[in-house]
């Protein structure tokens, strides 16, 4: 921002914050400097209301509480002031241990989507007097994935409670399609990012990876258009989805291989030809039968037919591999 | 957002004069430019423009004013700004959901302290606490192998792994001298200085499947370094040999997933990608992971193994496709 600006920004605070008084537009520009000065001109007065209208909304993006009313029934127009008391930070006091909490905790958004908003809540607490080390050091180090584009449109779109429309594409779906959800918000479960919501064209909460959104979402319609159920809980939500229904899968595997399968199966003995029988819990077949195809002759599907014949697809495809162009 | 690290100028201005408030003694210049992120230059440059502004009228005592006593600033006139700007909902978000996280790890010595300062931090933020905050993080907690990995590196003692390694599918036991935990994607690592492979090594906790803190002290040589793992835990290999696949639409996440040396789109919505890398046990085991949705296109003798192992596998179903030659049909 040019200085000039954001000298003119912080005097227009100052002002505003130092009086009780709602201070008309015309005062503004007499009292607040760099503002363009009122010689009669129609020219200078449009500069004038460009300008404020520019500021009045980049104060307010920031999160300033501009005000505007009358101070008394005679005024004829009306004024701005900002209530100190809806400003200004609330007294905070933190401990050494809980300031240090604090530092250890932001560096979860080291270099992911919330950054910039770390950043300056880290800020704000310094200047209200709280000492955050942040280079304390705890061999502990926790980070969030950044590569996630999607991530920023529907954080607003749920912050906001706008509807949003993307196009999303499934896996096994050839073409994305477009889907129209009350956004309730994003969660980091096990290393991924969802979109939890209300699809409205199906009326059910859903969830939607945000790496298979295709494109920038859309938000659409006014802010507060909705409520989210009051006891949501987004990591919930996920976790009972992506921990759907759990699947028995019994493999046999050769003695000594498999051992990666080894490691969360049950093993249910021997099997006739002397191979170990193995039961295997999942809640993601296909993700468990792109494992067990890259086990190649190690091991053999028993049970489900299902299990058996995703794996079967599998081979058949690398089969050909090297063959065919 | 912004970049990390930096604060917006405006955000920064507004900080600065209750900053210095809250620090009547004054305050180094080089420390406050730490504290927000910024150069000595920048922030000197930032106290310069604040001395300009002040109460209307602007006369002398009207301004901001601060003192210079050799390195350290204090303020002596703040013209009413005594305290920030209250939170916007973007940063009580930022705030609370990383406390929260933090909160969820087991063994942590210092949740009582992590849930205080949540408590005062929701109650200074206020309304833009209050609601339900539309961003929750959830990570894989692996509770045993992290308490006791925990209690190694703060009495900095070396620890004894077995260690699942997925690309050779073997159990393998080491002794390592650890240096930090990383929680990267959701997932749980540990960075250790490995004595069997003398090398810096990260262990994924979820392929730990036993940890012995021992009685010996854990000491890092001096040539171990932290990882960078901003771009991702696996690492680039620059002078390895190139292992070219053609991978569909779906498999599209391992040009994210793993540092690639090229990546052009493909018709179709795939893409030709170039990974650099020494082992290709690795390679062959992801590719067949993939389980047709990515083809090597080089070396030509991985393909022709990854479609071997295939065939023999199938035989096992009974199920009999033969090598068809490239210029069949």
């Amino acid at each position: 921002m040019a200085a000039k600006r954001a000298e003119r920004l912080v005097n227009l605070v100052i002002a505003l914050l130092s009086t009780r008084q709602y201070v008309t537009a015309a005062r503004i520009r007499a009292t607040v400097p760099g503002y363009e000065a009122d010689d009669g001109s129609e020219r200078a007065d449009e500069a004038f209301k460009r300008m404020f209208e520019r500021d009045k909304a980049e104060l307010r993006e920031m999160g300033v509480p501009l005000e505007t009313g009358r101070t008394s029934a005679f005024d004829t127009e009306d004024g701005y002031r900002i209530a100190r008391a809806d400003y200004e930070l609330p007294e905070i006091h933190l401990t050494g241990e809980e300031a240090a909490a604090v530092g250890l905790a932001l560096r979860l958004w080291e270099s992911a989507q919330m950054a910039g908003a770390a950043h300056s809540a880290l800020v704000k607490l310094k200047a209200a007097g709280v000492d955050v080390d942040t280079s304390r050091s705890i061999p502990l180090q926790p980070r969030l994935d950044a590569g996630e584009p999607a991530f920023e449109p529907c954080y607003a779109a749920a912050r906001d409670r706008r509807r949003l429309e993307f196009d999303y594409q499934r896996p096994d779906e050839d073409a994305p399609t477009r889907r129209h959800v009350q956004p309730w918000g994003v969660v980091a479960w096990h290393g991924r990012w969802y979109l939890v919501g209300l699809d409205l064209d199906r009326q059910a909460p859903r969830q939607y990876r945000l790496s298979r959104v295709v494109g920038t979402p859309k938000s659409t319609g006014p802010a507060g258009a909705f409520e989210p159920p009051a006891d949501l809980d987004l990591a919930d939500v996920v976790a009972r989805q992506v921990g759907g229904d759990e699947q028995l899968v019994v493999i046999r595997a050769r003695p000594g291989t498999a051992i990666g399968l080894r490691r969360h199966a049950v093993p249910l003995g021997p099997g006739d030809d002397g191979d170990d029988r193995l039961e295997l819990r999942t809640t993601e077949p296909s993700a468990l039968a792109d494992q067990l195809a890259a086990y190649g002759a190690d091991i053999v599907v028993e049970a489900p037919a299902a299990v058996r014949d995703a794996v079967i697809a599998r081979l058949t495809r690398l089969a050909t591999m090297g063959t065919t162009p | 957002m912004t970049q990390p690290g930096t604060t917006d100028r405006m955000t920064r201005l507004l900080a600065l004069i209750p900053y210095l408030t809250a620090r009547p003694q004054g305050v180094a210049v080089a420390e406050a430019a730490r504290d927000f992120g910024v150069t000595d230059r920048q922030l000197r440059s930032d106290l310069e423009l604040l001395w300009m502004c002040g109460l209307p009228g602007h006369g002398p005592g009207d301004l901001i004013d601060l003192s210079f006593e050799g390195e350290r600033v204090r303020v002596t006139f703040t013209a009413g700004m005594v305290r920030p700007l209250r939170m916007t909902t973007d940063e009580a978000v930022a705030l609370v959901v990383a406390l929260r996280t933090l909160l969820e790890l087991p063994g942590l010595a210092e949740r009582e302290a992590v849930s205080t300062a949540l408590a005062k931090v929701s109650t200074a933020a206020g309304h833009a606490a209050d609601r339900v905050t539309p961003v929750a993080v959830s990570v894989d907690a692996h509770e045993e192998a992290l308490s006791v990995v925990r209690d190694g590196l703060e009495r900095k003692r070396a620890l004894h792994l077995h260690y699942y390694v997925p690309t050779r599918d073997e159990r393998t036991e080491r002794t390592v001298d650890p240096m930090r935990l990383l929680l990267v994607d959701g997932k749980w690592y540990l960075e250790a200085w490995c004595r069997r492979v003398e090398g810096v090594r990260l262990f994924r906790l979820d392929r730990v499947d036993d940890v012995v803190v021992l009685e010996e002290p854990a000491a890092p040589p001096p040539q171990a370094h932290e990882r960078d793992v901003d771009n991702g835990v696996y690492q680039p290999e620059p002078g390895s040999p190139a292992v070219r696949l053609r991978v569909s639409r779906r498999a599209r996440w391992v040009a994210d997933y793993y540092p690639v040396d090229s990546v052009a789109p493909l018709e179709g919505g795939g893409l030709a990608v170039t990974v650099r890398t020494a082992d290709l046990a690795w390679a062959r085991r992801l590719v067949a992971s993939l389980g047709g949705e990515a083809v090597v296109v080089e070396p030509a003798g991985l393909a022709a193994e990854i479609a071997a192992d295939a065939r023999a596998a199938l035989g096992r179903y009974g199920v009999d496709v033969q090598p068809t030659p490239s210029d069949a049909g």
